[in-house]
């Protein structure tokens, strides 16, 4: 840069001001505007309606902490937390797990490989709204095919999503079914970057087959483990739109999820203030989550 | 695997993943088929699984009586104008964060990293309202506006243009061409990878989303797929064989660009993984 700067003719006011490539401002302008717009804009603007009492189209009134001291008591959001917390608490593990079983048994070279890996991947491609509706059918109380199965082994039928009891885990399920695929594309991916000398070389001290895998592949998976653990976490966190296309929060509220009940509160109720400021402990937290992320890559980089 | 094990004719793996392949399709079939279905053969109990004749009003009712045909054309407007957005606007973005020299870059760059981490349901109310005044709420203008370009895009695409040798573009600096031309000419036909697995994921995440169609569309006319099939099953709800045929609908054009596409979706996939 400096020998380059010594040979070029002296830059002009121009080029001073804006830096060697003002066009370049040209480029990036569209991203800049779009993305500071309606990204940087609206995280200030909803800090501000969070200290608001608004009904979404008037500008309303301030009522200072006021939300924040409500929220803290809602026995709503409060079960809205517990039902996302259960949510997570089983996607995120089962996810991982399985689809960590799915990469190992899929990573070989075998006859209908390229056929078994398309139909696992194919569920997660489709759209939630897809995955909602269809298992609306599959599990719906009097005619699907759930309960007729159920039916032919002799077991009672069941409510499924009708059940209070039942709704949040067949959503668990549905979401498995639907999101597994994402863990299996990770970990094939990270199993196919194993060093293959690294596991012939265990096999030649005499490692078994599960030796090789504990003691060998799963420590090489560590980092990518810990993405998809914080990655998948951050979704389930976030559910709404299995929700919304299976229960919509029924049956008796039990399926009410965090962002659902965000959704209610801005867009059903209209209390905009009141979703504002549990949206904003809601990302606090999230963007808390996403930075350990952030520092185990940066960590994990500067130990490899 | 040695050579001796992969000429074994079975594989004890089939076992588990014959099996599995069939949970993870099953429900796909499932879908075709009682879409072919009349309402009497699904709504009995058990259910027919087999039918022993095929039927059309399901595909008669969505096609002809409900408005699936303009739904499908607003997904495909909405998804491909904020693919060719983002193809266009991430690629001169990223390009000038990775290879152009202006004041202000680290920090803007930052910036627009930053906002990936940012989730949708604290920015949704306030974008909500500047749809509301700029009088844009329930046009195709609301859903297309806030994906023109995504933060993730203009990551993907700096990334790939660090990574691109400087020798090529340098030859084209000295021929005289402008940064523009040697963007168009010489970068962007080789970031034709990329391209790809950007637009695969574009195109995705557009074709898929319902939350912000929901808080941005009232009126039937300017639905998404996945909008109307969810308010279509809500309004009738036993009406099986039309449901799974919209069903079908708004799932087969990401099935379809899946099973042309496989290795740039999952190259997509992955390459959100990589960010950390």
């Amino acid at each position: 840069m400096t020998t380059e700067a010594a040979a070029a003719p002296p830059p002009t006011l121009r080029q001073r001001v804006f830096g060697e490539t003002p066009s370049a401002w040209v480029f990036v302008a569209p991203a800049a505007v779009i993305i500071v717009g309606l990204a940087i804009v609206p995280i200030v603007w909803s800090l501000v309606l969070s200290f608001r009492a608004s009904d979404l189209l008037s500008p309303g009134r301030s009522v200072g902490f006021a939300n924040y001291e409500a929220l803290v008591k809602d026995p709503d959001l409060r079960s809205a937390i517990g039902h996302t917390i259960v949510f997570t608490g089983l996607f995120v593990p089962l996810s991982i797990v399985v689809g960590l079983l799915l990469a190992i048994a899929l990573n070989r070279r075998i006859r209908l490989i390229g056929l078994y890996r398309t139909a696992i991947l194919l569920p997660f491609i489709a759209s939630t709204a897809v995955q909602g509706v269809l298992f609306s059918f599959i599990f719906d109380q009097r005619f699907g095919v759930a309960n007729a199965m159920l039916d032919k082994l002799g077991i009672a039928r069941q409510g499924f999503l009708g059940d209070p009891d039942q709704a949040l885990l067949v959503i668990v399920l549905i979401a498995l079914w639907g999101g597994v695929g994402f863990s299996v594309v990770i970990y094939l991916a990270a199993l196919q970057d194993v060093p293959a000398d690294l596991v012939d070389a265990a096999r030649v001290d005499g490692a078994k087959r599960w030796g090789v895998l504990r003691h060998v592949i799963l420590p090489q998976l560590m980092p990518v483990t810990v993405f998809l653990l914080i990655w998948q976490t951050l979704l389930s966190l976030q559910l709404f739109d299995l929700v919304y296309a299976t229960t919509r929060g029924g049956p008796l509220d039990s399926t009410v999820v965090v962002v659902y009940y965000i959704y209610k509160q801005a867009f059903v109720l209209f209390h905009a203030g009141y979703a504002a400021a549990v949206a904003y402990v809601v990302a606090a937290f999230l963007i808390a989550l996403a930075s350990l992320q952030f520092i185990y890559s940066r960590w994990s980089a500067r130990h490899a | 695997m040695s050579a001796a094990v992969r000429r074994l004719p079975f594989s004890p793996w089939h076992l588990l993943l014959a099996p599995t392949a069939i949970l993870f399709a099953l429900p796909f079939f499932w879908m075709v088929l009682s879409s072919f279905m009349s309402n009497a053969q699904i709504n009995q109990f058990p259910p027919t699984i087999i039918p022993d004749s095929l039927h059309v009003v399901g595909w008669d009712h969505v096609l002809r009586r409900a408005t699936f045909p303009s739904w499908f054309a607003n997904s495909m407007i909405v998804a491909s104008v904020t693919v060719i957005s983002n193809l266009i606007f991430c690629s001169l973005a990223g390009y000038a964060f990775a290879r152009l020299r202006f004041r202000g870059s680290s920090v803007l760059l930052g910036l627009i990293l930053a906002t990936l981490i940012i989730p949708f349901q604290l920015t949704m109310i306030p974008t909500f309202i500047v749809m509301e005044r700029l009088n844009l709420v329930d046009t195709l203008s609301a859903l297309i506006i806030p994906g023109l370009v995504t933060p993730l895009g203009v990551f993907l695409m700096r990334q790939f243009f660090v990574n691109l040798p400087r020798e090529v573009e340098e030859a084209a600096r000295i021929d005289g061409c402008s940064r523009l031309g040697v963007l168009v000419h010489v970068a962007l036909p080789l970031a034709r990878p990329a391209l790809a697995t950007l637009a695969a994921l574009t195109f995705l995440i557009t074709w898929n989303d319902l939350l912000w169609p929901l808080i941005a569309i009232n009126s039937e006319d300017t639905f998404t797929l996945p909008l109307g099939l969810t308010t279509f099953q809500g309004q009738h709800t036993q009406d099986w064989a039309a449901i799974m045929a919209g069903n079908v609908i708004t799932a087969i054009p990401v099935v379809i660009a899946f099973l042309l596409a496989q290795r740039t979706f999952i190259e997509s996939l992955t390459s959100s993984a990589v960010k950390g």
